[in-house]
């Protein structure tokens, strides 16, 4: 097929799909029992204020009404030009503020920890991983499995504390509830990532100083999700040491590690690579509470924030954010597959 | 001096439920430029041996006795880096199944070039892929494909790239491991015939491991006959067309299908080859040889010279087995 | 009357115990992944007794203010700590898990009740109803979990039931997916296209012969379930969709414990943590182990 054609297809068949998801989320929040601006007021306003609030939201309307409000405003191309970001209503909050907006300025701090964390995850899990398997049935295989259950049992949020607890407090080496330190100014705005903002502005002391910031909530939820990394590595390369081609390697007189590495690694990768796509979704997750747990001014911290205050737009916006940018990763996922797997193209 | 020489040797797989003599204490020498073929049925441990002679036993099977000596080295004795020198350039390797024998994300130009490279490390990337394609091309494949990857080439094909691989560095010895079992009948004889070819032109020695003993009576020079882990018999090829002493041998030959009688009974060797982890006491054949005697089902027969090089492990004398393999 | 419900209950307890020991020792020797099966039995037996039997051994009252100095240490006394109330850690370390466990539990059993007679049922019919199902099922399974649990319960509001139902959405496709992939592997077996060749109907057939090829892999996906449905329970306390304030939870100690933290104070927020830890490290070695006794995978 060619890797262009692939790509194009699945570029394609993400619409229906997304279509789909929007759908998902809209059911999910206006299905669901309780009157949403009711609940947001906690019956402590009057019934006019409450109407007006209606009104406003556009939550009188029926509710197909309210559908194609709601999909129409999504992909209203004018308004994302216009604003930067797309349509997702206003804050129940402040009435004035669009929580496009709200959520599009929260967003560039998730997407940096999420990133960060999945390198962290994903480069301890490898390497763990191999080792593990190159020692099959040892002590040390065992003691690298166990520590990828136990972590994986722990709650994100408590390793969290601790390690705040530790490093932070007791330790003094980093701080929290920043993103950088509160005597620097943070880099202009290009991608929202200050480590790449930094970098692309040449100022390598703003770089360390977020790198600082970034560290022990990357930490925290890469280790957590190192686990499944882990266990998956050591079972893709357990299965490929055993596949002939290995063998015939060897038997060419390939060096041990080009042989690892090059054969066994790259064939067990991709199913690692999907992993990382699939685990996506839970890093999100996890960050909802790291992100709590460190007052990382992210996406998750917006939404527990507007759970507090009874916003139901924005925490509606917020999950649709959520939703478009794991469709977006697996979308990436499966096309670094196809270029890496030319199997998969035909 | 003999390229290889093999002595005593003996491989063993440990499981959790007991010890399985997978090879148990061959000796053979074999020739520059000869051919030696291994028949057996599947677990007579023929691959094993194979595999032993450039240490790739896999785990947990182990080399616990003998030596194997290539052009007088002991390479039991060998370090990994001085193995790894020998595997590919000085005896090379067929594996049985091209389908999985090749790197899926790997084109096919590139395994060349990485084996040229990890054996002569000087060597620029545009020359190893100059011979990769001369190799191609005495291999009758198109040289355009070397940038193709593995799946995209039929079956026979792709035993031949691994042919191709196994002589790229010009090895004394190849060993080939059921070469066209994966593979249909008329590219059977294409596969062998391009081994004879490549062997004759290039002087090579080659050891041809099969189940299917037609095969190798037609192609081999000496015949190693493997049952259970033992070598049960040893001769020329000729010596064994006119002289197959054990009843192993002599019911292999026999359930060869002829194609010239038209009457033909499909003869087949009754029972099924033993448990390794309990073979049976004294010789391992006894429960499927026809004229067994009380000595066999005792004591484990040894080998015995019956002249002309011929050597069986069987305690009947040659006359005594039948004979009519016509 | 008394005697009688207790000897009752002493004979299902002894039923139950004589059916399970074999079992269980047939499990060790089953090699190392059995031991993992056993002490995973064992950690959650001892939690859910634990729970169990608290309200008898507390010896305080878990959510009465001022029984002790507030803040204090661990001490002989108060042998996990008073919280900044002056609550006993022990007694609400005891009872702590009964909101977890609860909530775990309906959860594991509304997503099992509802996604495996889904996934049955689709996976058998097949064709276009599948196809959607499928589609539907599968946008939820690419989601974050945590984030659909969170939008839920926000809607829903605190309690149990609620936190349960959450959960439960979340893990649902799980259960859908696991068994239909089994179902359609198993569909065109042979077996299979005789029975039915032999007119039988398709619920016999579903029943009889699908649903004990699939069971094993909905055991290790339960137990896997269990784990997971703990951890987000406790991460939904944490953001404060747990329950109210006068039951007390380990979840809700973690959050608290953390405002202890600043001023030094590791005890509220320590021992409830490590009990959810082992809860969930329980289930997850039950499940491991499980899914590594059923579908042995490298054997030499």
């Amino acid at each position: 097929m060619g890797l262009r054609s692939y790509v194009i297809t699945r570029i394609i068949l993400t619409i229906p799909t997304l279509l789909l998801l929007l759908t998902a989320v809209f059911v999910m929040m206006r299905v669901l029992p309780g009157d949403p601006v009711a609940l947001h007021f906690e019956k402590k306003a009057t019934p006019e204020t409450m109407e007006q609030m209606r009104h406003l939201l556009g939550l009188d309307k029926p509710l197909w009404a309210q559908y194609a409000d709601y999909i129409g405003g999504i992909v209203d191309i004018g308004y994302l030009l216009q604003h930067g970001y797309p349509n997702l209503g206003k804050s129940m909050q402040t009435t004035t503020e669009d929580v496009g907006g709200q959520i599009f300025s929260a967003f560039p701090a998730t997407l940096e920890l999420a990133i960060y964390s999945m390198i962290i995850a994903s480069v301890i899990g490898i390497l763990l991983g191999v080792a593990a398997s190159k020692a099959y049935n040892s002590v040390w295989d065992h003691l690298i499995r166990g520590f990828g259950i136990v972590t994986y049992a722990i709650p994100v949020f408590f390793l969290g504390i601790i390690l705040q607890l530790v490093f932070g407090v007791y330790l003094g080496w980093f701080r929290t509830g920043l993103r950088i330190s509160p005597t620097v100014q943070p880099p202009a705005h290009i991608t929202g990532l200050y480590t790449i903002d930094s970098l692309l502005e040449g100022n390598l002391m703003k770089f360390v100083e977020s790198f600082k910031s970034l560290l022990l909530p990357s930490l925290t939820l890469g280790i957590i999700l190192s686990g499944v990394f882990i266990r998956l590595t050591r079972t893709n390369m357990l299965e490929t040491f055993r596949l002939e081609f290995v063998t015939a390697a060897k038997a060419r007189g390939l060096k041990e590690s080009t042989v690892t590495f090059g054969y066994a690694l790259r064939n067990a990768f991709l199913p690692i690579l999907t992993m990382v796509g699939l685990q996506f979704a839970l890093l999100l997750g996890g960050a909802i509470l790291t992100e709590t747990t460190f007052s990382w001014p992210g996406l998750g911290r917006y939404i527990v924030d507007r759970i507090n205050f009874r916003d139901y737009t924005a925490i509606q916006g917020a999950v649709v954010m959520f939703g478009l940018f794991v469709t977006l990763v697996s979308l990436v996922v499966d096309i670094l597959y196809a270029y890496l797997d030319p199997r998969i193209r035909l | 001096m003999p390229l290889l020489e093999v002595d005593s040797l003996t491989v063993e797989y440990k499981s959790s439920r007991g010890i399985v003599r997978a090879v148990d204490d061959v000796s053979f020498s074999l020739d520059k430029g000869q051919t030696l073929g291994l028949a057996g049925e599947s677990g007579s441990g023929k691959s094993t041996l194979g595999l032993s002679i450039i240490r790739l036993v896999p785990s947990p099977g182990r080399i616990v006795k003998g030596t194997i000596k290539i052009d007088g080295t002991d390479v039991l004795k060998l370090s990994q880096d001085q193995m790894r020198s020998i595997r590919g350039q000085k005896v090379a390797y067929v594996f049985q199944d091209p389908m999985t024998s090749l790197n899926p994300v790997k084109k096919i130009g590139a395994h060349f070039v990485e084996m040229i490279q990890a054996h002569e490390p000087n060597t620029k990337k545009e020359d190893a892929l100059e011979r990769a394609k001369t190799i191609l091309n005495n291999l009758s494949i198109l040289t355009e494909r070397i940038n193709d990857y593995p799946h995209q080439f039929s079956g026979g094909m792709r035993q031949r790239i691994m042919i191709g691989l196994a002589i790229a560095m010009n090895p004394d010895l190849v060993i080939a491991d059921e070469p066209t079992t994966a593979l249909d009948v008329i590219v059977q004889a294409k596969i062998l015939d391009l081994l004879e070819n490549l062997r004759r032109t290039y002087g090579m020695a080659l050891i041809l491991i099969s189940h299917d003993l037609s095969i190798i009576m037609e192609r081999c020079d000496k015949i190693i006959v493997m049952y259970g882990g033992n070598m049960v018999e040893y001769a020329d090829s000729t010596e064994l067309h006119k002289n197959p002493v054990h009843p192993y041998t002599q019911g292999l030959l026999r359930s060869i299908p002829n194609i010239e009688l038209t009457d033909q009974k499909l003869s087949a060797i009754p029972g099924s080859p033993p448990n390794m982890l309990n073979p049976p006491k004294g010789c391992r054949f006894w429960p499927r040889c026809k004229v067994p005697k009380t000595m066999c089902k005792e004591k484990e027969p040894f080998l015995i010279n019956i002249g002309n090089d011929h050597f069986v492990r069987c305690f009947s004398s040659p006359e005594e087995g039948a004979k009519d393999i016509e | 009357m008394m005697e009688k419900k207790e000897m009752s209950e002493t004979k299902v307890k002894r039923s139950i115990l004589a059916r399970l020991l074999p079992q269980l020792r047939s499990l060790s020797k089953r090699g190392p992944s059995g031991w993992m099966v056993i002490v995973g039995i064992a950690i959650v037996a001892a939690l859910v007794t634990m729970t169990a039997i608290a309200p008898w051994i507390a010896p305080h009252d878990p959510n009465k203010a001022n029984v002790g100095p507030l803040r204090s240490p661990p001490s002989l006394q108060f042998p996990m700590g008073t919280t900044a109330l002056g609550q006993d850690m022990f007694s609400r370390v005891l009872l702590g898990g009964s909101v977890m466990l609860q909530v775990s539990a309906i959860s594991v059993f509304v997503c099992f009740l509802v996604g495996v007679p889904i996934g049955l049922f689709s996976s058998y019919v097949g064709g276009n109803l599948d196809k959607a199902i499928s589609l539907v099922i599968d946008a939820v399974y690419a989601f974050p979990g945590l984030v659909i649990a969170i939008a839920i319960a926000a809607v829903l509001g605190p309690g149990v039931i609620n936190m349960a139902l959450s959960i439960a959405v979340v893990y649902i496709p799980s259960y859908f997916r696991i068994v239909r992939s089994q179902v359609l592997s198993i569909k065109e077996l042979t077996y299979v296209e005789a029975a039915r060749s032999i007119g039988a109907k398709w619920y016999t057939i579903l029943l009889r012969y699908v649903l004990p090829n699939v069971v094993p892999s909905i055991v290790t996906v339960l137990t896997v379930n269990f784990a997971d449905a703990v951890l987000t329970a406790a991460g939904l306390t944490f953001i404060g969709l747990g329950v109210s304030v006068d039951i007390p939870d380990w979840g809700y100690d973690l959050t608290k414990g953390r405002e202890l933290l600043s001023s030094g104070g590791w005890w509220v927020i320590t021992f409830p943590g490590i009990m959810i830890i082992l809860l969930a490290l329980g289930f997850t070695f039950i499940g491991e182990g499980l899914s590594e006794l059923l579908n042995p995978k490298l054997e030499s």
